[in-house]
């Protein structure tokens, strides 16, 4: 397991002591040397899981590779926020072609740096969940099946929030979004629909595979920087909360996706050559309901007659997950 | 200038005969232009190829509908495609087939036409013995150098040894030569015949 | 050095000769034996350095070219009909972020229904797209204007399409003239992008831009195609100072200088229509004043050599491989564009769709017809009349005459072989 998970949490919270951590062993953030790559004044939402994860993961890929890195972007949020001419916050080169084509613009970099004989230059593809599991899925897919040498890292807030929160097929079910609305016999996105890309990217067998949130932002940099050390197609999808999706407060993106592992709703593992290798251990998992009741997206849910049969569903996805990841820690003592 | 239009089945190597045939052409100093009927056709379907030999730069583009010469691969074609459409009066024919133009139901047709434009070769069974495999295309091409003299047999060779290599070259190099011998043979007997008759 | 060979396979050669370092290919007929080729030429290592990448759709092919391009190299990609439709949305991309990719079109129709066969809709469909698109006349003229297609493109930072007919040029077998790898090093400089991905030096390529810039940066874009106009015959005579041939330019007349009437098209046919009038201008056979104007650059549009070869007729007919449902003609549209105001009699004639082949005998007959200004202002050549108006009667009388296609065929009576 390339990330040991700091253990020095401050008494009565969740925040991660980095600095009680010896400085060799401080994440990249927290160095004053950081290359920035997305530099700040964007123009992210509050409390942006997506621009969190992007600064996270593209600094960590800059330290891995000396700063040798570049980008290809699928449109979406983070292209949006990020760029308008000529106040672009990227300090890497950065290319944005096409919503669905950002694996295979990625392809041609990487194509053209082989050729080229610039073996130390590495190319990274990113983008939302749109722009990775729906209308790039064939791209990504295409870039796995032929193992070029591109990490694609999918930041998932589950929709289509830069076009308004429309259903994407990695939102969850249940939740409401604007093409999946509230109402009705069965309320917000259907069941049993939608997408796991993860364990497709498992199912093209490519040398990594890891799956990371914004709540544990260590092991994403631990992970970009093992992704690093491999060559050919790999992929890192993150979770990433949208406070304008969700319907949850901007203080509370990390607190979400903390949730989010910690239910089992999301598994946070890693895996090479199609195998997984480690997971993120839930120590007690927790029950659904503290994950959805914050968000707005799943308020249907609750209220006076809350969805008791909807909430077990989502429970018995939760704790499938928990089972088939493997995701509880052995329990000690006792 | 001089149009071949070949018929044969998918598989046949249609397309390569003409091919080859503009090659031998074009070794030869001449203008030739190859072309296949553009079908989406699969093995076994009926096909098409054209060639046009010229001395002048070949500028048309059409398909050939009045041809000067017609191969035809594969006798079975006679049924089902009206594989002469738009054959000139007097024009070249060469049929694979063991069998005579009688033989084949064309007695009538060919009547009055000039016998020794009329040729048959069993290209399927010279391919067999020289090559080992039942493809016609390119003893008919040796056959075809006999029959009409447009093209030199070693055009059709030079042309062979371009396209195969090795025992493939070697066994189409002879299986031409034979048919090219059986045509010549033919048409001296069918000129020998129009001289007795005259 | 003069050879015998397949036109895909000369295009390949040239395009080996021009160097590239990255190749994307789908499979899509007629354009397959070109990728073919290059693959092989990649594999067996006669041509390097270059990345040859099987991609899985039309749509990644345009988007590895568009990477490949902006991180500085030299990339070619060649596809057809419902191939470049399925990559539309990366065409215009790849324009619009000013990469030099060039692409070679296998001129195909456009489904449904579907049909493999030669004619100009796909190409034209994109002719707004941004691209430069030349037309080929021969497989010579399709090899030579793939290699003045990189040196343009790189120019300009404008990608190219260079069309060839579909089976007819792609698949036919003539004579061309090869040149030597030291010709079109010569001829050909290296790839200097104006911009690339770079880490030495960081740009964001294709970032948003608003209503505040947006029509300067789309002018640009034609005001780049308008220096084209300029530097295509440019690079077309230096062209002829190195290979000694005549080759590309934005239009070539044949036998105009007496001309009342005055043919226009593009693409193969070209031969058949000047076989065609040799025929016509013949003594013997009434001494037709009658000439061509054959379009070889398409886009940009070269409306003053259009209108300079028109000046001194009388009418013009102009003979495509395409059509704009609903109006006409797409070629004659830019064609009449040119001759605004000169007092020209124009006729829009629809021909050789979905690989109907247009024959000299129909083009006498149609040819003659127009100098006598006896053509309907849009003719569809060699139309089957009985079998259109069989359908329009069966759909008067009947609500489910189910598909249209089929219907067609089942009164043609079509045999599988007979299509010479």
């Amino acid at each position: 397991m390339s990330f040991q998970p700091v253990k020095f949490y401050q008494t009565g919270t969740f925040t991660v002591g980095n600095r009680l951590l010896p400085p060799e062993e401080r994440s990249v953030q927290a160095s004053t040397k950081r290359f920035n790559s997305i530099n700040s004044g964007h123009r992210a939402c509050q409390g942006c899981g997506e621009a969190l994860g992007a600064r996270y993961a593209i600094d960590a890929a800059m330290e891995a590779t000396d700063g040798q890195i570049i980008a290809a972007n699928a449109t979406g949020c983070l292209e949006v926020f990020s760029t308008p001419y000529p106040e672009t916050s990227w300090q890497i080169p950065w290319i944005h072609s096409l919503f669905g084509n950002a694996a295979a613009v990625a392809t041609g970099i990487a194509a053209a740096l082989k050729v080229k004989g610039k073996k130390d230059v590495r190319v990274v593809a990113q983008g939302g969940d749109g722009g990775t599991t729906d209308i790039g899925f064939g791209c990504l897919s295409g870039m796995f099946e032929r193992n070029d040498d591109v990490l694609y890292i999918c930041y998932d807030n589950g929709g289509y929030m830069n076009t308004g929160v429309q259903r994407s097929s990695a939102t969850p079910a249940a939740a409401r979004t604007s093409t999946t609305p509230a109402v009705g016999s069965d309320p917000g996105n259907v069941f049993g629909q939608g997408k796991f890309l993860p364990a497709i990217a498992l199912a093209h067998d490519i040398p990594y595979v890891a799956t990371a949130t914004v709540a544990d932002l260590r092991d994403l940099e631990a992970k970009v920087t093992r992704a690093m050390e491999i060559r050919g197609a790999r992929y890192i999808h993150i979770l990433v909360p949208c406070p304008l999706g969700w319907g949850t407060a901007a203080h509370d993106t990390i607190r979400m996706a903390r949730l989010a592992k910690e239910t089992g709703i999301f598994p946070v593992f890693e895996a090479e050559h199609g195998e997984i290798k480690s997971v993120l251990a839930i120590r007690h998992p927790l029950p659904v309901e503290e994950y959805l009741k914050p968000q707005k997206r799943y308020a249907h849910l609750f209220g006076k007659n809350p969805a008791v049969e909807t909430i077990a569903r989502i429970q018995a996805l939760a704790d499938k997950n928990i089972r088939k990841y493997r995701l509880q820690a052995r329990k000690e003592g006792h | 200038m001089f149009q071949v239009r070949i018929h044969g089945r998918g598989g046949q190597g249609v397309v390569t005969a003409a091919e080859m045939l503009s090659v031998a052409a074009f070794d030869e100093g001449r203008h030739a232009q190859a072309f296949p009927s553009f079908g989406s056709e699969r093995t076994g379907a009926p096909v098409v190829a054209f060639c046009r030999i010229s001395d002048r730069e070949i500028r048309l583009r059409e398909p050939i509908m009045e041809p000067d010469a017609i191969i035809i691969q594969d006798p079975t074609l006679l049924h089902q495609v009206d594989v002469f459409a738009g054959l000139k009066k007097d024009g070249y024919i060469l049929i694979n087939t063991s069998k005579t133009f009688d033989q084949l139901g064309l007695g009538d047709f060919i009547r009055d036409w000039r016998q020794e434009r009329l040729c048959t070769v069993p290209a399927m069974e010279l391919a067999l013995k020289h090559v080992g495999r039942p493809v016609p295309n390119v003893p008919l091409l040796g056959g075809f150098a006999a029959v009409a003299g447009i093209i030199q047999l070693e055009s059709v060779i030079k042309a062979i040894e371009e396209r195969f290599s090795g025992k493939v070259a070697a066994g189409n190099v002879a299986a031409a030569r034979e048919a090219y011998a059986i045509v010549k043979a033919e048409m001296e007997e069918a000129r020998r015949k129009e001289t007795e008759h005259a | 050095m003069l050879k015998q060979m397949e036109g895909s396979r000369a295009v390949a050669e040239a395009v080996a000769l021009c160097r590239p370092e990255v190749i994307c290919a789908y499979p899509i007929s007629p354009q397959t034996h070109i990728v073919e080729a290059l693959g092989e030429m990649v594999k067996e290592g006669s041509l390097a350095p270059c990345e040859f990448i099987n991609v899985e759709s039309e749509f990644a092919a345009m988007s590895v070219a568009i990477g490949a391009s902006a991180a500085g190299a030299r990339s070619y990609t060649a596809t057809a009909s419902q191939g470049l439709l399925f990559m539309a949305e990366a065409v215009f991309n790849a324009s619009g972020l000013g990469l030099p990719i060039v692409m070679t079109v296998a001129n195909r129709a456009i489904g449904a229904p579907i049909n493999i066969w030669n004619d100009h809709s796909d190409a034209l469909s994109q002719r707004d797209s941004g691209w430069l698109q030349l037309f080929a006349e021969t497989n010579q003229e399709a090899l030579d204007l793939h290699i003045q297609a990189f040196r343009l493109a790189e120019e300009l930072s404008l990608p190219i399409m260079v069309c060839m007919d579909g089976f007819i040029l792609t698949h036919a077998y003539e004579r061309v003239d090869m040149p030597t790898q030291a010709q079109v090093d010569a001829y050909l400089p290296r790839y200097e992008p104006r911009q690339v991905l770079d880490p030495s030096d960081p740009v964001s390529i294709g970032a948003m831009v608003g209503p505040e810039a947006f029509m300067e940066v789309r002018y640009l874009a034609h005001a780049k195609q308008m220096e084209a106009l300029q530097l295509i015959p440019a690079y077309a005579a230096e062209f002829k100072a190195v290979f000694g041939r005549d080759s590309g330019g934005l239009t070539h007349t044949y036998r105009t200088e007496d001309a009342e009437t005055i043919i226009v098209a593009m693409g193969s046919v070209l031969g058949t229509i000047k076989d065609t009038i040799d025929e016509m201008r013949q003594p013997e056979n009434g001494g037709h004043k009658i000439g061509v104007l054959g379009i070889t650059c398409f886009r940009p549009f070269p409306i003053a050599a259009v209108a300079a070869a028109l000046k001194h007729a009388k009418r013009f007919v102009v003979l495509e491989k395409s059509m704009a449902v609903g109006l006409g003609g797409i070629l004659a549209v830019n064609v009449r564009m040119a001759v605004t105001g000169m007092g020209l009699k124009g006729y829009t004639v629809v021909a050789g769709l979905g690989g109907r082949a247009i024959t000299k005998k129909s083009l006498h007959a149609l040819f003659r017809q127009g100098e006598q200004d006896g053509l309907e202002p849009v003719t569809f050549l060699d139309l089957d009349w009985n079998v259109v108006n069989k359908q329009l009667e069966r759909e008067k009388a009947h609500r489910r005459t189910g598909p249209v296609a089929e219907a067609l065929l089942r009164d043609v009576g079509v045999v599988g072989a007979r299509n010479y």
